[in-house]
């Protein structure tokens, strides 16, 4: 465990040279759930407008990396950056850290957008209020100018007739759909997805997929756990392939996908794809 | 044999499907018996002289009784319910909290005050502040201790004080009392409404920015109130009855008591308390009403009000 304190610099931030360093950087970070170790010192690079798919067995860490980077995990070594910003911690003086309070992780985590795998709504709420509720209550946004946002924004999802709907009456496409529009309405400079499909019905999955890969075109940075094979292929810059806590392989898209090099993950990709990619 | 079936219905297909309902006689021999027993309550209620009703509607309208009704019954149960109300989230949050003291703190209060019986809680309340506490300083902790270490005028750093004894003849110690109590049962119903509410919900929260405190008030207790409200609505009901118990501080301008003089003085002793009774009755009625409305308020976005029950709601109108 020696080897997780020495980094503790943040990466240097260049003035107007900010479009080239990484909008994340996450330095051997480790965490275990009581004995059971989870991430065994990933490393992960992911520059603005990258989309990065995060590929791996069930059980094999992805997930767990994915909240850590917003801190709904917290981590047991290494560090991650978002932006040149240390997550979750402070450095008090040199080589000395604490916990950061509960209203700067709010603040860090607004940077940060999230969509889960249930979709989380908040179900008292229409679709029209989820989405306005963090810019108003966090960012002191007015109504007017939250809601002409919101419509907006359910109109670029594809759901500009269901602004009143409760997550209720809603199927799970369109569930989804506008948990990824609350978590635009945020304007955050990442988007994390954590398995959007999954809880899905197999003809749903589609619709959600046609919205996260007109956001990638945008030059949205994305981080994407998902089991969607051709998703991954066809839109992600980079895929990371994990298995065990650890990272096996990961490089372009199409290159990790079409010619695996490691024997793990040509193992994963034969199964996944027989099974169809609904399996997870 | 099973083509044949079904050629046959290929021939004629089943259509309009009419069928005689099961018969249930045992029931209507139940309902025939509870017809009768009714039948010969409401008769007595009549011909029995000795029910006054005339004299229970006037003593309904005394003074004395409305005033019992309005103080002790209905603003005690208000002020019971809001105290009980806020210190029982207040406690509940506490209970959840991840710090040992906070949570233990909570728990030892739920325990003393679900152990105690309401109405030795009242008459304790009713003795032991006068005589323990005649005088309540209000100022710095130990404010009386460490002015006599600096040589101070006892009440220096206790500007204020508030005289028990009249306190506790008003209506103030006994709704304190109760609603000491309510807090205890308020607790554990704030805490499992807290508990229903899933966990992506406050991690939906946090991750789009929201502070802890924010989330558990615009989040998660609105969603906990669907849980939240049947129990108090229950809880508030049955405060308005054990709002009689307020004669053991003693308070004694409430429903019950007022009821009991009425009786004494005037010897007509059931109607006193039948006309007691109609006022509790019509009390906890409508409260009932407000009880469904709430309900349906909170449960907005989960579809589970059932359509009889919403049907009645709306023939009582919007809210």
């Amino acid at each position: 465990m020696s080897e997780m304190g020495q980094l503790d610099r943040p990466p240097a931030r260049a003035e107007g040279d900010s479009a080239r360093d990484p909008l994340v950087e996450a330095i051997n970070v480790h965490k275990s759930f009581h004995r059971h170790h989870v991430l065994k010192g990933i490393d992960l690079v992911v520059h603005p407008g990258e989309v990065v798919c995060l590929l791996g067995p069930s059980g094999s860490g992805k997930t767990t990396f994915l909240r850590c980077i917003n801190m709904l995990e917290n981590l047991d070594g290494g560090r991650i950056f978002v932006d040149g910003e240390l997550m979750g911690l402070e450095e008090t003086a040199p080589g000395r850290l604490r916990h950061l309070g509960d209203q700067q992780k709010a603040a860090q985590r607004r940077e940060i957008g999230m969509v889960f795998q249930r979709f989380n709504l908040f179900p008292h709420k229409t679709a029209l209020e989820n989405i306005i509720e963090a810019p108003m209550q966090v960012k002191r946004v007015s109504k007017a100018q939250a809601v002409a946002e919101a419509e907006q924004l359910l109109d670029q999802v594809g759901l500009a007739d269901k602004p009143h709907h409760y997550p209720s009456q809603l199927s799970g496409g369109q569930q989804q759909r506008v948990a990824i529009a609350r978590a635009l309405a945020m304007k955050p400079k990442l988007m994390l997805f954590d398995e959007p499909t999954s809880a899905l019905d197999p003809e749903l999955v589609g619709e959600v997929l046609r919205v996260m890969r007109e956001l990638a075109e945008q030059g949205t940075t994305m981080i994407v756990v998902t089991h969607e094979i051709a998703f991954a292929r066809d839109v992600a810059d980079r895929v990371v392939f994990m298995d065990d806590g650890v990272v096996v392989e990961e490089g372009p898209a199409r290159e990790v996908i079409n010619n695996p090099r490691q024997e793990r993950t040509r193992q994963f990709l034969q199964r996944v794809l027989e099974e169809g990619p609904a399996a997870s | 044999m099973s083509s044949s079936l079904l050629e046959r219905s290929r021939a004629e297909r089943p259509g309009d499907l009419r069928a005689a309902p099961v018969r249930h006689p045992w029931r209507w021999v139940l309902v025939f018996l509870i017809l009768v027993v009714a039948a010969m309550m409401v008769r007595s209620f009549i011909t029995n002289p000795r029910w006054e009703w005339s004299y229970v509607f006037s003593v309904m309208n005394y003074r004395p009784i409305l005033q019992g009704l309005l103080v002790g019954t209905l603003l005690g149960t208000l002020l019971a319910m809001i105290v009980g109300v806020t210190l029982g989230v207040l406690l509940a949050v506490m209970r959840l909290s991840s710090n040992p003291v906070l949570s233990t703190v909570a728990a030892v209060y739920t325990w003393f005050f679900r152990s105690v019986p309401r109405y030795v809680l009242l008459t304790i309340l009713g003795v032991g502040v006068i005589y323990l506490y005649p005088h309540l300083d209000l100022g710095l902790p130990f404010g009386q201790q460490v002015s006599r270490l600096l040589g101070l005028d006892l009440n220096t750093l206790s500007p204020w004080q508030i005289d028990t004894r009249r306190l506790s003849q008003g209506i103030v110690i006994g709704a304190v009392g109760l609603g000491l109590s309510e807090a205890a049962y308020m607790a554990e119903i704030a805490r499992a409404g807290i508990l229903s509410v899933d966990t992506g919900q406050r991690e939906a929260a946090s991750a789009l920015g929201m502070s802890s405190s924010r989330t558990m008030r615009r989040i998660v207790l609105p969603q906990a109130m669907r849980v939240i409200v049947p129990p108090t609505g229950n809880e508030t009901i049955a405060m308005v009855k054990d709002t009689s118990l307020l004669i053991a501080v003693p308070v004694g301008l409430e429903l019950f008591n007022q009821a009991t003089i009425v009786a004494n003085r005037t010897y007509k002793i059931m109607p006193a308390y039948v006309a007691a009774t109609l006022w509790y009755i019509i009390v906890c009625s409508v409260l009932m009403v407000f009880q469904s409305l709430l309900e349906r308020h909170f449960g907005r976005g989960f579809g589970t009000v059932n359509p009889k029950a919403q049907r009645l709601l709306d023939k009582v109108g919007e809210h």
